[in-house]
């Protein structure tokens, strides 16, 4: 979703640090004084956009004050323990398996949903005719306006049955490395929600992919074509390098919707408190879906477990999203040599 | 003198070699559907999904080896890319299409006047009636309530940053809306349960709900309306100062009007998203089986939680309202979409 593209595409998911150029600050009149309502008015807007500011800090500093006194409460290590009794008296819990399955369904998405996305990407912008391409554009705009709970009810129903012999078949050939091993339970897996996850994760990283690729220089794109090139050699020469940084961008972004979905992977995992390294067999929980499923029946110091667990969810996004700004950043003056 | 000459000629696409016909694919595709259709009837290999997959591969490999011998490697390879790039494309819209057939398959069987009229109340998860109006009642008000107070922050934000922002506090606001744009929306519900329902004492209500969809519809409505007013020519804004008219003048009778088309598909786009979630809704609106039209007092219902929590119940009755609701939800966030895509069609503002 985001502002609408003419051929179908949407430009708002990509994030300022994956936009080519900056763009210039807009004329503003030449006086020498202010009038009074053009003051209030600017002020007015400042005044919002600070308001974005407390927000977040907001978010942060409540999220604090509920959930360290939760932490304080707890018999045993936080970030180290499996368990999730936090309304038991001594409260035992911790953020460790939840944590881990948050990361691994996470990874495995993307790993699954990247590769595909910009397979999409690549062939609406350089393959598929235009037409095709701008119908093509709108149903994956579909697939991401889907709501979570409509993916969350079509994986608990069609997705986890069906999913029995893939998952019977990758633990029958390639049960010899370690993590597809299973004991013949299939289903309800980690590895089944990070499905669900590439799923909904693919139409954002596709969007972005396809926004990079089109900004890709005319120019650069022709040399290629003038010097020989099949079109898979200009794409690797010309349209590849200089989409380098908003792909990591658009994988990142996607990583981070994958960590913080959570009513999906609700209604998919059969929630368990385990590290378990085998992603086929059931169980396993991420910090999201864990809030979604014990919140109802969570008391006092339980609710604060939940904030504090939450907490982690937003420091977690905080450090990926900045990281890939990091990243982007560095690699921005290779971008503009290319471009 | 030779070598030069050698490697010249493998990296030129070899001129006495001419690319294969353009039936060529058709035909290895038909061909190697023959082969896989023939080993499927002969050896124990068995299911739909299986052959498709067991054909793909024949395919790609078939056209592949066929291509390297006639057209040469750098052909090859770019035919490959070109089929394994529409390959991802067909592997998307697989689930695309899975979940609209399924849903409308298994939707369509409450999709009726009752579902539509009546709530949960005193009605048990076993029982083959009961409706979602409570549940749509309330995401009617969660979402409108939402929409008033995210609408015109949204618009103050993105005049900001677009009209007035200068050096570090504008690039500090945009960067804090990128990362309230990768806020997980469950993190907003807990920020609301937290000082709103838990420190405030205020309680769970549709309001409380709203709010916490105002955190996940502000980035969005930011984003569009920034995207559109720096569409709006410099032109127009030159002549209107020129005109002698004060500037918050200008960007109210001038900038906005221009790009109102495109910031009313952004709305309409935030609307749609915020009315499928789910997560923020389960701590701050709580449910209820109920009708509850008061937003501001009392637990209600949402239409994104009714499925979620329909869904959860072992009962076939339950889940075929599930499937309704889910139907609904889909149908007006297609609706949504498709409206805002044929406003956009109308407006004279359209990105680069």
């Amino acid at each position: 979703m985001g502002s609408p593209h003419p051929d179908g595409g949407s430009t708002l998911l990509v994030p300022e640090t994956a936009r080519p150029e900056a763009p210039n600050p807009k004329p503003r009149p030449t006086r020498a004084k202010e009038r009074l309502a053009d003051r209030v008015f600017r002020r007015l807007t400042a005044g919002s956009a600070a308001f974005i500011l407390v927000i977040l800090v907001a978010i942060a500093l409540f999220l604090l004050d509920r959930a360290l006194p939760a932490i304080y409460q707890d018999s045993t290590s936080f970030f180290t323990t499996r368990t999730w009794l936090p309304d038991s008296t001594p409260p035992v819990f911790g953020i460790a398996a939840l944590t881990y399955g948050t990361l691994v369904t996470s990874v495995l998405a993307v790993l699954m949903a990247v590769p595909v996305a910009v397979g999409v990407a690549l062939s609406v912008t350089s393959y598929v005719p235009r037409r095709a391409a701008q119908v093509v554009g709108y149903l994956v705009d579909l697939l991401a306006a889907i709501p979570s709970v409509v993916y969350g009810l079509w994986g608990l129903i069609f997705l986890v049955p069906a999913i029995g012999p893939l998952s019977k078949w990758l633990a029958d050939y390639f049960g010899w490395i370690p993590i597809f091993t299973s004991q013949g339970i299939f289903g309800k897996s980690i590895f089944t929600a990070s499905v669900v996850l590439a799923i909904m994760i693919l139409p954002i990283i596709a969007a972005i992919s396809r926004e990079v690729f089109t900004q890709a220089p005319q120019s650069q794109k022709e040399a290629a074509y003038a010097l020989g090139a099949t079109k898979w050699e200009m794409i690797r020469t010309a349209v590849l390098p200089y989409a380098r940084s908003g792909l990591i961008s658009a994988t990142v972004l996607g990583f981070g919707r994958a960590m913080g979905e959570t009513i999906a992977v609700a209604l998919v995992l059969s929630a368990n408190y385990e590290i378990n390294l085998h992603v086929l067999a059931p169980g396993g929980n991420t910090i999201a879906a864990n809030i979604a499923n014990t919140y109802g029946d969570a008391g006092k110091i339980g609710q604060g477990a939940l904030i504090a667990s939450g907490l982690v969810l937003f420091v977690i996004t905080l450090i990926v999203n900045f990281g890939a700004r990091a990243i982007v950043a560095r690699n921005k003056d290779f971008r503009v040599g290319a471009a | 003198m030779t070598t030069v000459q050698a490697s010249t000629d493998s990296f030129l696409l070899a001129a006495s070699k001419r690319p294969l016909p353009r039936w060529s694919s058709i035909g290895i595709g038909a061909g190697t559907l023959l082969v896989s259709a023939l080993l499927f009837v002969v050896t124990p290999l068995d299911g739909v999904a299986d052959f498709l997959v067991f054909w793909a591969v024949a395919y790609v490999v078939a056209m592949t080896t066929v291509s390297v011998v006639v057209e040469g490697s750098r052909r090859a390879r770019d035919r490959l890319a070109s089929t394994l790039t529409a390959g991802a494309l067909i592997l998307a819209l697989i689930p695309l299409v899975a979940v609209l057939a399924f849903t409308i398959a298994r939707g369509l069987g409450r999709f009726d006047m009752t579902f539509f009229t009546h709530s949960m109340l005193s009605v048990a998860d076993s029982d083959a009636g009961g409706g979602a109006y409570h549940a749509i009642v309330g995401t009617i008000e969660q979402v409108g309530i939402a929409t008033l107070i995210s609408v015109p922050l949204g618009l103050l934000v993105s005049i900001y940053l677009v009209e007035y922002a200068r050096g570090r506090f504008g690039r500090l606001v945009s960067t804090f809306v990128d990362v309230m744009t990768g806020l997980p929306s469950i993190v907003a519900g807990l920020f609301v349960l937290a000082l709103w329902v838990l420190i405030l004492k205020q309680g769970y209500s549709g309001f409380a709900g709203s709010l916490a969809l105002v955190i996940l519809m502000v980035p969005v409505v930011v984003r569009t309306t920034e995207e559109m007013l720096r569409l709006v020519p410099d032109s127009l804004r030159e002549a209107s100062f020129a005109l002698g008219i004060p500037r918050w003048r200008t960007i109210q009778a001038v900038i906005l009007p221009t790009a109102l088309p495109g910031i009313t598909t952004g709305v309409m786009l935030a609307i749609a998203r915020v009315s499928g979630e789910t997560a923020p809704l389960l701590l701050t609106v709580f449910g209820s089986s109920a009708i509850n039209v008061n937003p501001f007092s009392g637990p209600q219902e949402g239409l994104p939680l009714f499925v979620f929590n329909e869904a959860g119940l072992p009962n076939d009755t339950a889940l075929a309202r599930a499937w309704a609701g889910a139907l609904t939800l889909i149908a007006l966030v297609i609706l949504l979409n498709v409206v805002a895509r044929l406003l956009v069609r109308r407006s004279k503002l359209q990105p680069s």
